[in-house]
């Protein structure tokens, strides 16, 4: 049951997801033909807030609703950050997706991505398999 | 309720996308990111024995019901939120594609690709089934995807997070000027 917080953030960020159209395969063709700003404002902003929230909490040591200190990871750098990001790229340009709006379009019917997220959940099998050959 | 059926400009839309940063934190010191269910489903329906899928996927379940959340979320927002209509595109881009080959503007994706009837061609295969693939693949290489690394890893300062965006970008351009040209007349 503690989950349900994070089910009712995730239906609200899919509703932005598709209110905001960055959902559709034609929105990202924009983004990459750079003929429209609608994709660069959408994830600058969004980095924008998510820094400002982020620098308020550290500055004023804002804990969890369970009262625990906040605790963000830090990213090590590898070189599967490069890799696997230039052939994520490829996949985002092609199928106009990532994995968020994947989810948000089988939400509002369009079924035919389900094809498309099995994919991606095979893609990710397949590098679990050979993840100890790949450089990194 | 006009305004909400409206689509959403980027300004209202960014930040309140940002908005999901804080709260995940606040509720409970998770980090946002999507591509991670992906490698949890892994865990949970085939691990294979694969040491990349031996944990306790059970503690990272609160993604999963983020990612249910968003399928939810997606439903409402189109049967419940939205008025009926085509995007209003950058005439320029609309140009182009139907120069390059597309011919259904009407939905989220070009239908004449994107479909169930257009899975056994070669096109159909490459855009969903290749594509797909390179998603997850890529994804889990990089280790995050756009929620992961460019929203979260940038807001929180981290470089590797703005090397790996640069990375999405970079693919997402080769892709779009150099190689889809050709995968669209296939």
């Amino acid at each position: 049951m503690n989950n349900i917080k994070f089910l009712i953030i995730g239906m609200l960020f899919g509703i932005i997801l598709v209110k905001s159209e960055v959902i559709s395969w034609f929105r990202i063709q924009e983004m990459f033909r750079l003929q429209s700003f609608h994709m660069y404002g959408v994830i600058g902003s969004a980095i924008l807030v998510g820094m400002i929230s982020i620098l308020l909490i550290k500055r004023f040591q804002i804990g969890t609703i369970h009262r625990e200190s906040i605790v963000i990871p830090d990213k090590k750098f590898h070189w599967g950050n490069v890799y696997g990001g230039l052939i994520f790229g490829l996949g985002w340009a092609i199928t106009g997706a990532c994995p968020g709006p994947l989810f948000a379009q089988i939400g509002g019917g369009t079924l035919v991505t389900l094809v498309t997220l099995f994919s991606a959940i095979a893609g990710t099998w397949i590098y679990g398999f050979l993840r100890e050959k790949l450089p990194h | 309720m006009e305004i909400i059926n409206q689509p959403w400009p980027w300004y209202i839309a960014g930040p309140l996308i940002g908005l999901v940063v804080p709260a995940l934190l606040l509720l409970g010191n998770k980090t946002f990111g999507i591509s991670s269910t992906l490698r949890h489903i892994c865990a949970a329906c085939v691990p294979a024995n694969i040491s990349f899928f031996k944990y306790d996927w059970n503690k990272e379940s609160w993604n999963l019901f983020f990612a249910a959340g968003i399928i939810i979320g997606g439903f409402i927002a189109t049967y419940f939120l939205s008025v009926q209509g085509p995007i209003n595109l950058n005439p320029h881009t609309v140009a182009s594609l139907q120069q390059q080959g597309v011919k259904d503007f009407s939905g989220l994706l070009p239908g004449d690709i994107f479909s169930f009837n257009k899975l056994l061609t070669l096109r159909g295969f490459v855009f969903m089934v290749v594509g797909g693939f390179l998603i997850g693949f890529g994804t889990r290489y990089a280790g995050g995807c756009t929620s992961g690394h460019a929203i979260m890893g940038i807001s929180s300062l981290q470089w590797p997070s703005l090397v790996t965006t640069c990375c999405f970008m970079i693919g997402g351009f080769v892709m779009t000027w150099f190689i889809l040209p050709y995968l669209l007349r296939l």
